[in-house]
């Protein structure tokens, strides 16, 4: 579903990202761990179009999509929850969602979308008219999710969902994430915690200072004596 | 839907046509006197410049600084179009905001690249260039002495008669600007806008095309803010750079942030408000400006987000709560319809 070959980008004169090549099949939830600094979130703005990669290819559905303008990458059906979450914090919660269908032209489906994103974030529906930066953290990531879900995405990019969120929460957004990819949707998961997103993951991709050195079953390597010390804490 | 819009459309237009027929009633009576009616004209203009500058500053969340830049454009070349080619004034002010909206495409370009601080520098460095340009275009403009003999709005000679056609033709584009201005807001590119001062990032990566929609905003507002300055030059009929400084382009952002930033009503109150309070305090000759300083100050410390914050006043929510209570409960199903003023 999205194929990235040979992908190399630079900020000025540093080398952020070395030849990385990996894929995402449909259905999956493919994720890429690393720590801070190894080029997770400069992957993601790559394949969304925010940055322009200096050589290599990203396609998508078979058709490439290195160099085409983010808001066109979207209506193709690759959508990002960026880091960070990044709602619009002084709209509505509604009008959140409401933006998250920006590139739809089926204005007659949107009441569908709209019960499956509050089935799946029931919360988001009890607070339809509050003002989006007054939701609690976790609140804003379900508020950041079920926007992007507004969208139909095929391909949903997923940019650390974990980030200061309480324990009990993050478990909770995993968990959706998981029924979100068993209704359709393929994931891409970036993430920190490596623990929560391998146990979800079908396949992983381990990135390190901007190269990929690890890769495979995620259970195999949650498993791995080298993925457990860098990353999982012995 | 539909029907709502034209529910909106209808009632908005009666309230306009009644509240110009109170005012011109008054102004015709003299119960308000040619110097308010001056006032009030004047304020039109300072409004209609205001709501460009809130379509920018307000709405996408650009800091401008160069709106006095534009307007002196807008009644540069609608002066010269009247003066130079004998164009009829209609036509003269449309040009005047076109020749605008094209500087406003310029300008548009580099704010894709700068944010913030950056950019209102920017904008105040195009106001200033405008201004010398204006300076020094001495065949046309006139330059440092100015411009003299711009055709009013009307010569009847009768003081009174004058003053009400000055106050009916601004008070028509003051209308037009606000209804363009709130279409814009409640529509797909105003949503889309208001998401870029939300979060430009966000914004992108819902698939709006944000450097599209920076420079369509820059370009409207470019527009509407020269059709205020050919506005001005009618008004005066007479125009000088100096008109066009820096301080005007703050006093502009003066009022935007005074009525808040991003509401139309608040942009509106703030502009008559602005001008009645700079008449008032002229007779403390330049002390006026110490005292504004203070006066802003303080507002600023009781609303920090101006007047009416975000919020509007719609008279079309207040028209539909009337004739709700009139209909003594009528439906209790819950109206979608947003503050569309």
């Amino acid at each position: 579903m999205l194929k990235i070959e040979g992908l190399n980008v630079f900020y000025g004169t540093i080398h952020a990202l070395h030849d990385i090549n990996f894929e995402v099949n449909e259905g999956e939830i493919v994720t890429l761990i690393g720590a801070n600094g190894a080029g997770k979130t400069t992957t993601l703005h790559s394949i969304s179009g925010l940055i322009e990669p200096k050589t290599g290819s990203i396609s998508f559905m078979g058709s490439p999509i290195t160099g085409v303008a983010a808001n066109k990458i979207v209506k193709m059906g690759l959508c990002q929850v960026p880091e960070g979450r990044r709602i619009f914090a002084n709209l509505s919660v509604l009008e959140n969602l409401e933006m998250g269908a920006y590139t739809r032209n089926d204005k007659h489906n949107l009441k569908d979308d709209y019960e499956v994103v509050f089935t799946r974030f029931p919360r988001l529906k009890e607070r339809i008219k509050q003002i989006a930066g007054t939701l609690s953290g976790g609140e804003q990531q379900m508020l950041a999710m079920g926007r992007a879900l507004m969208s139909r995405p095929k391909l949903l990019l997923l940019d650390e969902p974990s980030m200061g969120l309480a324990p009990l929460l993050v478990k909770e957004i995993f968990s959706i994430i998981q029924d979100i990819n068993k209704a359709g949707t393929t994931v891409l998961l970036v993430e920190q915690n490596a623990n929560m997103a391998l146990s979800i993951a079908t396949r992983a991709y381990v990135l390190e200072t901007g190269h990929i050195v690890l890769s495979g079953d995620a259970k195999e390597l949650a498993a791995s004596e080298e993925v457990r010390k860098a990353y999982l804490g012995g | 839907m539909k029907k709502n819009r034209i529910f909106n459309t209808i009632t908005l237009l009666s309230a306009s046509v009644i509240v110009f027929i109170v005012l011109a009633a008054l102004l015709f009576t003299g119960i308000i006197d040619e110097y308010n009616g001056q006032l009030l004209t004047l304020a039109g203009i300072y409004i209609i410049v205001s709501l460009s500058l809130n379509l920018i500053t307000g709405f996408t969340g650009q800091l401008s600084l160069g709106q006095a830049g534009f307007m002196s454009i807008g009644a540069y070349s609608s002066a010269i179009a009247m003066m130079n080619f004998h164009l009829p004034l209609v036509v003269s002010i449309i040009i005047g905001g076109l020749v605008t909206a094209v500087f406003g495409l310029l300008i548009g370009f580099p704010t894709l690249r700068l944010r913030g601080d950056y950019l209102a520098i920017t904008t105040l460095g195009f106001g200033e260039i405008i201004r010398v340009i204006m300076v020094n275009l001495e065949t046309y403009t006139g330059g440092a002495a100015g411009l003299k003999g711009i055709p009013s709005f009307s010569d009847t000679g009768d003081f009174l008669k004058d003053s009400i056609i000055k106050f009916s033709w601004v008070y028509v584009f003051v209308i037009i600007t606000i209804v363009i201005v709130n279409n814009l807001i409640n529509s797909s590119p105003g949503r889309a806008i208001v998401s870029i001062r939300e979060d430009e990032i966000a914004a992108n990566s819902m698939g709006i095309n944000v450097s599209y929609y920076k420079i369509f905003s820059f370009t409207m507002s470019a527009f509407l803010a020269g059709i205020g300055g050919a506005l001005y030059a009618v008004y005066f009929g007479y125009l000088n750079p100096v008109m066009f400084w820096f301080l005007t382009s703050v006093n502009f952002v003066v009022i935007v942030v005074l009525g808040g930033m991003g509401s139309i009503t608040g942009t509106i109150l703030a502009g008559v408000g602005f001008t009645y309070i700079q008449e008032w305090l002229r007779f403390f000759k330049d002390f006026r400006l110490v005292i504004f300083g203070l006066a802003l100050i303080i507002v600023m410390l009781f609303w920090p987000r101006g007047l009416m914050g975000t919020n509007e006043f719609s008279i079309v929510k207040f028209v539909r709560k009337y004739i709700r209570k009139e209909h003594e409960g009528g439906s209790s199903k819950p109206s979608k319809i947003k503050g569309v003023k």
